[in-house]
């Protein structure tokens, strides 16, 4: 090491400070570990608080067939049947505990007339299920989990600090490096166990409703120390992004626009999605509401800026809406000029979320790699090939918990320092170090050039619809820019360097990308997210394996790797989601539903 | 492309020795450049070296926000400009400054909304600068950890029954997405400097949430008085008008705080009360008023 670093040790480091890394911290902290959260914002700004919809849990407040089961199954149903089903067995009973919690630890929701919590419709949910306040329940749950945060007794919060590396002892991770973005100051960290709950990423690609921190690093550090990544390949696109203006390209509408009763309608006004699904209409899954979307602008009957008009001025009271759908009011009045209680907002697909991510244990959250932890976005199993909405912020909550009380055990069980190699902590720091002051002259490369191109390789390529070819492309281009990645240069010091700081991300990005692209060649078929022109059916071999991404002698591997069954007292549960359909069901499941009750639903 | 750099000699920071390659290209159909250009003055510099205003001709888009004219310069002109931002939608809070040298969200403020002329960008002023646009905020933090969280009686069984009139008055005080701009704005802190005695908007708007939530069972009001410095706020109500999210921070908060502070330390009727009771004001005498 040739300069002095700040040193801090913990039983349980958790990176990212959104609901995961909230849950996860209060978990650690609640077993009795010194937790420290480390965040690449400020706390409370995390991506948790874009979200809009709602928690997805089956409390049957309004809908009383609902219930864990036929969330369960609509969940299955929803990744096409290639989630980790244990996942979604203990995520679908478990988040109901998980709600009351957060609305014991001081959250609000809407209510019912009786006082209870209330529960909004959304896209593939076969009931009203999802838990919300208005349109900002993301905020809420971000904010009653960080209070609840900053008064457990044991954690501790290291903001704006961006970490690069996980470091190693043995197989074992044992910390982090990283630096300070405020002072440029080095900073290693010693954990006995280390949660990654760093979230997705979506700025790889041009047009993505994610913040500038959704750059991958925590999968791209876990890939480094060794971990496997899985179902990289699904990229979730949400239906309804903003398309004009330019600046505002991207911004997320939610869902609950469509849950409160809007429509999607083509440049000729017709409902287009009673084509394409006749019986969840404009709430089926956002996979098929994209594509739906993008076919129609293909077909020529696109919005002027090449999108679909989201209709809700005509389906609601302007009070309503206002009550409803705040900030959806004020988000289009301020950025768009458009007072969607009178006029349609336009609206196209924009990247959104991310399925895949670090292969983990459904009970613990364990990676491949001792020591290592995940849970959320960062995480892979749970939605398998789409997400539905209101999953996410459910998922949080359940796994943050989970994953934060197996890193407790983990910690505790290890016992003393863990050590750090000093040629891990010199190679970190050259890595790091390099942008500000490599000798290249010429040949410097500008990492928002860089990245600039890579946005363009994966949204043309790797975006919504893919082909073998499109994607040799992009992968072409991402081995090109990789190469020109070493030659990053920007001027200015270490103080909230945004130049600086960019180069970090653009290495994060370069390689999630890589693992995208790998996967997508790799399944060739179209299932949930993944849309090739190639192969646009499902293939029945596919709907049995997971793709999974790891790196050996230092390049990256994909492998098929068969996925674990339901178990046949399970596989009937599939039958209680109202959108299940017999002749849908894989080959490898045939005769395990027994034939429908009448009396059901 | 419009806009050539101007120079400006009070430019703080070198732009140093990296590669300066143009990002962003020519005019699309979907760039929706105007053809016209922003004038952008924006503070740069950090304690302790230069600080000043650097000049950037930045080429208008169509519904171009603060935020995105700020981008445009770190990825064309100077990649070492330093500003906070996450969602750029408005509801995390994070791209607090100070256009035309009022408070305001850079994502939220609109280029074609401004007056003509210079776009004047500077950092929060009450907080202590770190950089260019970024100030130390983390004070706020800090007052968090002073006020006692949401605490419910331990025997209120689940599930809760709550009704929707108690949820949508919380909820106002609950849409705060804590961008500090009240903070910023408050005279008590801009003018006075009296941060370290006075919680601030923000986190009266914060103990109102939890002091009007019906199941919370603490009495806050007389941290309210003593270490929150309620009495300093003079209701001038600077703070609602910069609250993007219309937050009504001195009617709906503040002002409701301030009765209840005064009922519990002036009202001659709760006053005999607690001297025939012989107690003070306590933890969990403030449900009573709910």
């Amino acid at each position: 090491m040739s300069e002095s670093y700040q040193t801090r040790d913990c039983d349980v480091l958790v990176i990212g400070a959104g609901g995961a890394g909230l849950r996860a911290a209060i978990a650690a902290a609640q077993a009795g570990c010194s937790t420290l959260v480390v965040s690449k914002s400020l706390l409370g700004k995390a991506h948790t608080v874009m979200a809009e919809g709602g928690i997805a849990a089956g409390l049957a407040n309004l809908d009383t067939p609902d219930s864990w089961e036929v969330h369960f199954a609509d969940t299955m149903l929803g990744g096409q049947l290639i989630n980790n089903w244990r996942m979604v067995d203990l995520y679908s009973r478990e988040v109901i505990d998980r709600v009351y919690e957060l609305e014991r630890w001081g959250g609000l929701f809407d209510r019912t007339d009786d006082g209870l919590i209330m529960q909004r419709a959304f896209g593939a949910h076969s009931w009203k299920r999802l838990c919300h306040v208005g349109d900002r329940t993301g905020l809420e749950l971000i904010r009653t989990l960080q209070d609840k945060m900053v008064h457990t007794a044991g954690t501790e919060v290291l903001m704006e600090c961006t970490l690069t590396r996980l470091l190693t002892h043995g197989d074992r991770v044992c910390g982090a490096f990283g630096y300070l973005r405020n002072t440029g100051e080095l900073i290693v960290i010693r954990a006995g166990a280390v949660v990654m709950a760093s979230g997705g990423w979506g700025r790889m690609f041009r047009f993505t409703s994610n913040s500038w921190e959704g750059t991958g690093d925590g999968a791209a550090m876990a890939y480094e120390a060794g971990a496997e990544l899985q179902d990289m390949e699904f990229v979730q696109f949400h239906p309804t992004g903003m398309i004009w203006p330019p600046g505002a390209r991207g911004i997320l509408v939610t869902e609950a626009v469509r849950g409160e009763g809007g429509i999607l309608r083509n440049s000729e006004g017709e409902r287009f999605m009673e084509r394409y699904d006749p019986v969840k209409k404009d709430l089926s899954s956002r996979d098929v509401v994209a594509r739906s979307i993008y076919k129609e602008v293909q077909a020529g009957r696109g919005t002027p800026h090449g999108g679909a008009f989201l209709d809700i001025a005509s389906r609601r009271s302007a009070a309503d809406i206002r009550k409803r759908l705040p900030s959806m009011v004020d988000q289009f009045e301020a950025l768009a000029g458009v007072d969607i209680s009178k006029e349609p907002m336009e609206v196209g697909p924009t990247i959104h979320y991310t399925m895949g991510g670090i292969r983990v244990d459904p009970e613990t959250g364990a990676s491949t790699v001792p020591g290592l932890y995940a849970a959320g976005e960062a995480a892979a199993g749970l939605h398998g090939a789409n997400r539905l909405g209101g999953n996410s912020l459910g998922d949080i909550l359940v796994f943050g918990r989970r994953a934060g009380e197996a890193a407790a055990e983990s910690a505790k069980s290890r016992g003393g320092k863990p050590a750090v190699s000093a040629k891990q902590l010199a190679d970190a720091e050259t890595d790091v170090i390099l942008p500000l002051v490599h000798d290249l002259g010429e040949k410097a490369e500008n990492p928002y050039v860089i990245h600039r191109d890579l946005q363009e390789a994966m949204q043309d390529d790797a975006g919504i619809g893919r082909s073998e070819e499109s994607l040799n492309r992009a992968l072409n281009a991402i081995g090109e820019l990789t190469e020109r990645s070493q030659r990053m240069r920007v001027g200015g010091g270490r103080v909230l360097n945004p130049g600086w700081h960019t180069c970090r991300d653009v290495l994060s990005m370069l390689t999630v990308s890589e693992a995208i692209v790998r996967c997508a060649i790799a399944r060739r078929e179209s299932r949930g997210s993944q849309w090739r022109f190639d192969f646009p059916e499902k293939d029945a071999h596919l709907g049995q394996v997971n793709f999974v991404v790891h790196r050996r002698g230092g390049a990256m591997k994909v492998e098929e790797r068969a996925l674990e069954p339901m178990p046949d007292d399970v596989v009937p549960r599939l039958a209680r989601s109202r959108f299940f359909d017999p002749a849908a069901l894989p080959a490898h499941y045939a005769g395990k539903v027994p034939a429908p009750d009448p009396e059901a639903h | 492309m419009a806009g050539a750099i101007s120079q400006p000699s009070d430019a703080a920071s070198p732009r140093g020795t990296g590669p300066s390659s143009p990002v962003d290209g020519p005019p699309t159909p979907e760039s929706g450049l105007t053809g016209k250009s922003v004038t952008l003055r924006v503070f740069k510099g950090q304690p302790g070296g230069e600080m000043g205003y650097a000049t950037h001709e930045v080429p208008e888009v169509t519904g171009m926000v603060v935020l995105d004219a700020v981008h445009w310069v770190q990825r064309n002109r100077d990649s070492d400009l330093a500003c906070r931002w996450n969602c750029k939608a408005g509801k995390c809070g994070s791209c607090s400054a100070e256009v035309n040298g009022h408070p305001v969200l850079m994502c939220k403020t609109r280029i074609d909304t401004l007056p003509s002329g210079p776009v004047t960008v500077q950092p929060m002023k009450s907080f202590p600068l770190i950089k260019d646009l970024v100030t130390d905020v983390s004070r706020n933090y800090e007052t968090n950890k002073l006020i006692p969280p949401f605490t419910a009686a331990p025997d209120d069984g689940t599930p809760w029954r709550i009704q929707q009139m108690d949820i949508d008055r919380l909820y106002e005080h609950r849409r705060c997405i804590e961008c500090f701009l009240c903070q910023d704005v408050c005279h008590v802190n801009r003018t006075h400097d009296l941060s370290a005695r006075f919680f601030g908007p923000r986190f009266f708007v914060r103990v109102a949430s939890l002091e009007m939530h019906p199941k919370d069972i603490l009495d806050r009001r007389d941290l309210l008085r003593d270490a929150g410095g309620l009495g300093y706020c003079n209701i001038t109500k600077c703070c609602t008008e910069v609250c993007p999210e219309d937050i009504h921070i001195t009617d709906n908060a503040i002002i409701p705080l301030k009765e209840r502070v005064a009922d519990a330390h002036w009202d001659p009727v709760q006053w005999v009360v607690r001297k025939l009771r012989g107690s003070s004001t306590k933890a969990g005498e403030g449900a009573a008023d709910r």
